[in-house]
């Protein structure tokens, strides 16, 4: 495999690295607009979450990239492939976020739901300035372990045509006719990008783990 | 809508044969994998650095690496070794690979879950390694790591559709061919979906079920 294959097999890094941060940014908003849904106490909500965790969980990626990239791009409206693919993947891990929320927030001591109110601070401030900081924390390690998984499935948007490292990867292999060196090129770089992430996490992890109430 | 319900009537036989070779698919790598996980966990206790560093690499590959390059580098890599395998090969093959990763820490998980006690008990009543595996550690262990293996299976289904892309004429691939010719796309998707919705949620249910269940006792 010559150094230019390489090189464009490396070019694919910046989309994978992009992919996976749009879908867990926009997992991460809108899992917490979910994890609220599923808390907020009012029946309907709750079980309307309830019900879009449960589909968003039981359909395959691969299913709802196809289903937002031919079925809403060739009816109603264009949509890139990178589009689709941040609203998939953004979508399903919206709702393993949400799940990730609610298990966190059963882990916050409820003292501090009771001291914030003691204090008399309004719900809001509440929420973002007591709460949510040490609802973060305590679900670090599962957000980086969730972000680890969605870095390795953004390789499915290669199937709908986004640039990144499995589609370089199926291309270089098309002119080469070097599938084994190409695909196990790609998978270490998979393996290799998901490092510096459990790294990091697990340094964060050890510094946050200190700042929760218990 | 009635227009959108015939198309389904008219595609539905088609999309379920596909539907069956993705449950064969699945079922045969589960039925490989699992085991396969369960001497990779075994493998891992060995006190021999030689043993255990290639156990080691063939895990963090399989879990390392995503599954579908994992697939093309199997159908699409080995070929060039001389080694040319069917897409069903290919496919039961990567996902094996993936299982057996996989399953080898929830199985460790599940053996880690054993009280230390237990096999100190084994040693006194002086059981030999085997017998305390067969006996004592797997009866509790294996248990404990149910809900996590069956949580891991419905993954494995939903992964199946991802050896459409070499070819294997599993639901996607048959949704895929559908789509491109009758440029029916929206209500063909949405029929693929509700059929993994069908197995996938009340599955997922039960998994949460027995999780509660099972952890009613820790």
């Amino acid at each position: 495999m010559s150094g230019e294959m390489l090189y464009t097999i490396l070019g694919g890094i910046q989309w994978t690295v992009l992919l996976t941060i749009t879908s867990l940014a926009v997992g991460v908003l809108l899992g917490a607009v979910l994890c609220a849904m599923r808390t907020s106490g009012i029946r309907l909500l709750d079980g309307l979450a309830a019900a879009l965790i449960l589909v968003l969980r039981a359909v395959p990626p691969i299913v709802w990239l196809f289903l937002i990239f031919f079925g809403i791009g060739t009816g109603i409206m264009q949509v890139s492939p990178f589009q689709a693919a941040a609203i998939g993947l953004g979508l399903i891990t919206a709702a393993n976020m949400a799940e990730i929320f609610r298990g966190a927030l059963a882990a916050v001591h409820k003292g501090q739901w009771e001291a914030a109110q003691a204090l008399s601070m309004p719900a809001r401030w509440r929420l973002l300035d007591v709460i949510a900081p040490q609802l973060l924390r305590v679900s670090l390690p599962s957000i980086a372990s969730y972000a680890i998984g969605l870095l390795k499935d953004t390789a499915i948007a290669s199937t709908i045509g986004v640039p990144e490292i499995a589609f370089q990867a199926t291309h270089v292999s098309q002119v080469t006719f070097q599938g084994l060196a190409t695909f196990a090129f790609a998978g270490c770089l998979y393996i290799a990008l998901s490092i510096p992430v459990a790294w990091a996490s697990r340094w964060a992890d050890q510094r946050m783990r200190l700042r929760v109430a218990r | 809508m009635n227009e959108t319900l015939a198309f389904w009537q008219q595609t539905l036989p088609s999309l379920l044969d596909g539907f069956r070779l993705s449950l064969q698919v699945t079922g045969v790598s589960l039925l490989l994998g699992i085991p396969l996980g369960l001497l990779l966990a075994l493998g891992l206790r060995s006190p021999h650095l030689v043993l255990r560093a290639p156990l080691l690499a063939v895990i963090e590959v399989g879990r390392g690496a995503s599954v579908l390059v994992l697939l093309q580098f199997v159908y699409f890599g080995l070929p060039t070794t001389g080694f040319t395998l069917s897409a069903f090969a290919s496919v039961t093959l990567a996902f094996t690979w993936c299982t057996a990763a996989y399953t080898s820490e929830i199985l460790r998980a599940g053996m880690e879950a054993v009280p230390q006690g237990q096999r100190e008990a084994a040693q006194a009543l002086r059981f030999n390694g085997l017998d305390t595996l067969r006996l004592i550690i797997l009866p509790q262990g294996l248990p404990i790591s149910i809900p996590a293996l069956l949580g891991f299976a419905i993954l494995m289904l939903q992964a199946s559709s991802l050896a459409f892309v070499v070819a294997l004429p599993e639901l996607m691939s048959k949704a895929q061919l559908i789509g491109s010719n009758t440029f029916q796309y929206m209500p063909i998707f949405i029929l693929v979906a509700l059929l993994f919705a069908v197995i996938c949620i009340p599955a997922t249910v039960v998994v949460g079920y027995l999780e509660r269940r099972l952890g009613r006792h820790l």
